[in-house]
């Protein structure tokens, strides 16, 4: 099931936030979406889940306008974790969880219990989530889409909050869906972790697209320099590089 | 049936019967008069019902609003719908209209558009800490504007009589309301509190906030006109026939909540036993006083309503420390 952008356009009070953008995702990558602050990341993701109205263009889910599909629909098959983890009311871990499963009107046990139990979530189910870590509210918060058994897993920033060891273990669940069939898409702004985990990258500059391909070619030193205005180079072998920048 | 809708209905079992027994003049169940049984039938059983209708509407109202502001201060008086819906009325009373559809009509349209307003205003806000913040403001303005408005149609009333009879109206009671009233609020608040109690799966999806719900499929648009419609059918009806209550819709939730697993869909309808079960009491408290004249309900309510208001605004203060 091919998520694709054709020609997406996105205006907000006048201003272009995303131009033309076009591209075909496949399932079973990891995809992310690098770029500085302002160069319309976040409003891409949105507009894949349907969140933002396109000023011209449109996203495609097989061939199928998203805007065209019935919202139950799309929720069944879009799952999406905005960069914002705000939970206003206090439920406990698997109440949060079984939320994935409203697209689908079901009480879905089955599924919540496994989505819980790739994120490790199985101690804490009756825990309330003010009582949760960052690293395990993070979890909870990936488990409830999980549960929802999306064919595209679309997520804003889900390692920001993360240290090190709790980003991996974000990473291999991720992993893990994309290996089992799902397309996963990642807004991500640590370069080293795009390089490492995605299959592939799109750097966005000012609402353009200016590179679109494997993390080697789309994370090149000469591209990061231009984009982000900064001096790098890379270090360390494949699969554990990371990026070393000067101002 | 969860465990707060069952300890609330069976509370609001027992209290209705003794509800019926209390009141300046005592009825002793086992040697009951024809006067009694006609205070029973006439008075007292149209007023018990009439007090579990309107407690019932404003404690899903209450709850409802509070999940779909996603702000624990919510409430269908502090944020200006009843007030909303107190204008109507009191225009349709200051038009010199006799009829109670023409004014329970007005209320419901003051409700409405109250809700509609507050919606319209705040409730595409996706910043949750300054969300709250708007919300309670948002609200708070329009509940002035209500007022403001009420006050100046109460002062500009054509004569002493209207004008005396709007404030007492105002003040909200349940003294001598009779089935008519009955028969024009219960349908209502019953369609309002069924269109709230459908609406629990979204309430639920926004406590992820606004984007999240829509991507789980939520139609805002669709929530916040279900919103607007059953907190306009509970709120203006419950209006309508007894004035403004205040503080139900605040309180009934806060002490409901923590029995349940804090999900708004899980609150709707024990809030609604619950707010049933409050105003039954009060209203019997109020009867019972011995006061020259009987207390008024949205006074003694609002006596009640406005240390709690204030206690929940430290419990806040020191969560925010």
């Amino acid at each position: 099931m091919m998520l694709a952008c054709e020609n997406l356009s996105v205006e907000r009070e006048g201003k272009r936030v995303l131009d033309d953008i076009s591209c075909s995702l496949m399932p079973g990558d990891i995809t992310a979406i690098c770029g500085p602050n302002g160069a319309g990341k976040s409003t891409l993701l949105s507009a894949m889940a349907n969140l933002v109205e396109p000023s011209s263009g449109c996203v495609r889910l097989s061939e199928r306008d998203v805007a065209a599909m019935h919202p139950l629909t799309r929720a069944r098959n879009i799952g999406y974790l905005p960069q914002l983890a705000q939970v206003a009311w206090d439920v406990s871990v698997a109440n949060l969880v079984a939320l994935g499963r409203l697209p689908h009107r079901d009480a879905g046990e089955a599924e919540i219990r496994q989505a819980m139990g790739v994120c490790d979530l199985d101690a804490f189910a009756d825990r309330p989530i003010s009582t949760l870590s960052g690293g395990e509210k993070a979890r909870a918060l990936l488990a409830r889409v999980l549960a929802g058994t999306p064919q595209w897993i679309l997520a804003d920033e889900p390692l920001a909050a993360l240290d090190i060891a709790h980003q991996l273990t974000m990473l291999k669940v991720l992993r893990d869906e994309a290996d089992a069939g799902c397309g996963v898409v990642l807004v991500l702004h640590d370069l080293s972790l795009a390089m490492n985990h995605a299959d592939r990258v799109l750097v966005l500059s000012e609402g353009r697209c200016v590179a679109d391909d494997d993390p080697e070619i789309a994370l090149a030193s000469d591209i990061i320099d231009r984009v982000w205005g900064v001096q790098s180079r890379w270090i360390g072998e494949p699969g554990e590089k990371a990026v070393v920048v000067h101002g | 049936m969860t465990r707060a809708s069952l300890t609330f209905g069976a509370l609001l079992l027992i209290a209705i019967p003794l509800s019926l027994l209390a009141g300046r003049v005592w009825i002793d169940p086992a040697g009951g008069t024809a006067n009694a049984a006609l205070i029973l039938a006439e008075l007292r059983l149209p007023r018990a019902v009439l007090a579990v209708v309107i407690g019932g509407g404003l404690g899903a109202a209450g709850a409802a609003m509070q999940g779909y502001l996603r702000n624990p201060l919510a409430d269908p008086g502090l944020f200006g719908i009843a007030p909303g819906a107190a204008f109507g009325a009191v225009m349709a009373i200051w038009l010199g209209t006799a009829s109670t559809v023409i004014l329970t009509g007005s209320a419901l349209a003051g409700a409405c558009g109250a809700m509609a307003l507050l919606a319209l205003i705040a409730g595409r806000t996706a910043n949750p800490p300054h969300g709250i913040a708007l919300f309670t403001l948002a609200g708070m303005m329009i509940a002035s504007l209500a007022g403001a408005l009420t006050s100046l149609a109460i002062s500009l009333a054509p004569n002493a009589f209207a004008m005396s009879s709007i404030v007492t109206w105002l003040m909200g009671a349940l003294t001598d309301r009779s089935w008519n009233d009955v028969t024009l609020a219960a349908p209502l608040t019953l369609a309002g509190v069924l269109v709230l109690w459908r609406a629990g799966r979204s309430l639920d999806a926004l406590t992820l906030g606004e984007e999240a719900a829509r991507s789980l499929g939520v139609n805002p648009r669709r929530l916040m006109w279900a919103m607007v419609l059953g907190t306009g059918l509970t709120v203006g009806s419950g209006v309508a026939v007894a004035g403004i209550i205040g503080f139900v819709g605040l309180i009934v939730p806060h002490l409901v909540r923590p029995m349940t697993d804090k999900r708004p869909s899980s609150l709707i309808v024990p809030s609604a036993l619950a707010g049933a079960l409050l105003v039954l009491v009060a209203d019997v408290v109020c009867r019972i006083l011995p006061l020259v004249t009987e207390l008024r309900l949205g006074i003694a309510l609002s006596l009640i309503g406005a240390p709690f208001f204030l206690y929940l605004l430290l419990r806040m203060r020191r969560g925010l420390a």
